[in-house]
C-alpha cells in the first residue's frame, strides 16, 4: 500500500489498463493486417508524398504511407473519444514551453528515424517481438532521457 | 481472397487499432508531457506499467498469430521488422532520449494528444516532422557504403 503510493502517487490502475489497450491496438493491427504498428516511421513515410529524394522514395515508406496515415488518424480519434467520453470535457494542456517542445521534438524525430524506432517501435513492437537490439535501444534512450530530464530540471527552472 | 479486394476492411481495421492505441495512450495520461517527465524524474513509475502492459499483450500476439493463423485475418502476410544493433541505432536512440527527456513527448502521444485538444503538441509534432526530414536528407547525402541500415 505505502510502496504502491510512493511508486504511483496518482494510482496505478489507469496506467496498466491504458497500457493493455495500447498493446491490444498493436496486437489487433497485427492479427488483422499483419502490420507492425510503430509510430515514428509515419514521419518519414509522410514526407515521401512531397520530398522526391531517393531516401524518402524507398518502397518501405511509399508502400506504407497510406495505412500509416490512417493509423495516425485512428490515434487522434482514440484521443478524441477519451476526451469527449471519459475526461469530463476538460481540454488537455501542458506547461512545457513551446521552444522545449519544438527543440525536443527535433531531437525525437531525428533520433527515432536514425535509430529506426521510438518508444512504440522499439519499446512496444521491438520488445514485443523479443528483439535484443530493441531492448538495447530502449535502455539507451531511457538512460539519455533520464539524464536530460534531470539536467533540464536543474538548469531550466 | 486478394489483398486489394480487402482494402476497405483493412483500412477500417487499421483505424480501429489506431483508435485503441490512442485511447490507451490518453487513458494512461501518456499524452501529458508532465506525466512522462515525472517518470523521468523518478517520481511516478506509471510509464513502466504502460509499457509493460502493452508488451505483455503484444508478445503472445506476435508469437502466436503467425503460428496459429498462417496469415492475417484480413489478408496479406505477417510482417517482421527486424531491429539491428549498430552505431546508427545507438546514436539514434541516444538522441531520441535527449529529445524525449527535454520535452516529455514521443511520436504516439504527440498524435493522440491532438485528439484530446492539446494544441501545444503541434510544436512537438512540427519538431518531430522536421527532425525526420533532416535525418532523411542527411542520410541521402551520405555515401551508400557508409550506411549501416540497409535500404529495405
Amino acid at each position: 500500500m505505502n510502496l504502491s503510493l510512493s511508486l504511483f502517487p496518482l494510482g496505478w490502475q489507469h496506467y496498466l489498463l491504458g497500457g493493455l489497450l495500447v498493446g491490444a491496438g498493436t496486437a489487433l493491427l497485427f492479427v488483422l493486417t499483419g502490420r507492425i504498428g510503430g509510430m515514428s516511421t509515419l514521419f518519414s513515410s509522410t514526407w515521401s508524398f512531397v520530398v522526391r529524394r531517393p531516401f524518402f522514395q524507398q518502397a518501405r515508406f511509399v508502400d506504407s504511407r497510406n495505412w500509416r496515415l490512417v493509423y495516425a488518424l485512428g490515434l487522434i480519434l482514440g484521443g478524441l473519444v477519451w476526451w469527449l467520453g471519459f475526461a469530463g470535457g476538460v481540454r488537455e494542456a501542458t506547461n512545457v514551453p513551446a521552444w522545449q517542445l519544438l527543440v525536443g521534438g527535433i531531437f525525437v524525430g531525428y533520433g527515432a528515424r536514425l535509430g529506426n524506432g521510438c518508444t512504440s517501435g522499439h519499446g512496444i513492437c521491438g520488445l514485443g517481438s523479443l528483439q535484443w537490439p530493441s531492448l538495447m535501444a530502449v535502455l539507451t534512450f531511457m538512460a539519455t532521457a533520464f539524464l536530460t530530464a534531470n539536467l533540464a530540471a536543474r538548469w531550466l527552472s | 481472397m486478394s489483398v486489394t479486394s480487402k482494402t476497405l476492411p483493412r483500412a477500417l481495421a487499421t483505424l480501429v487499432a489506431g483508435a485503441l492505441f490512442g485511447f490507451g495512450l490518453s487513458l494512461s495520461t501518456m499524452i501529458r508531457p508532465e506525466v512522462v517527465l515525472s517518470f523521468l524524474h523518478l517520481n511516478d513509475f506509471g510509464l513502466m506499467l504502460v509499457m509493460g502492459g502493452a508488451v505483455a499483450v503484444v508478445v503472445p500476439a506476435y508469437k502466436l498469430a503467425p503460428r496459429l493463423l498462417g496469415r492475417p485475418l484480413l489478408g496479406d502476410v505477417f510482417r517482421r521488422h527486424a531491429s539491428v544493433w549498430n552505431r546508427d541505432t545507438l546514436v539514434g536512440a541516444a538522441l531520441f532520449g535527449v529529445g524525449w527527456g527535454l520535452c516529455g513527448v514521443c511520436p504516439g502521444p504527440a498524435i493522440a494528444g491532438l485528439g484530446a485538444g492539446n494544441w501545444s503538441l503541434l510544436w512537438a509534432l512540427a519538431g518531430i516532422a522536421l527532425g525526420a526530414l533532416l535525418q532523411g536528407l542527411r542520410s541521402d547525402a551520405r555515401p551508400y557504403n557508409q550506411r549501416l541500415t540497409p535500404d529495405l
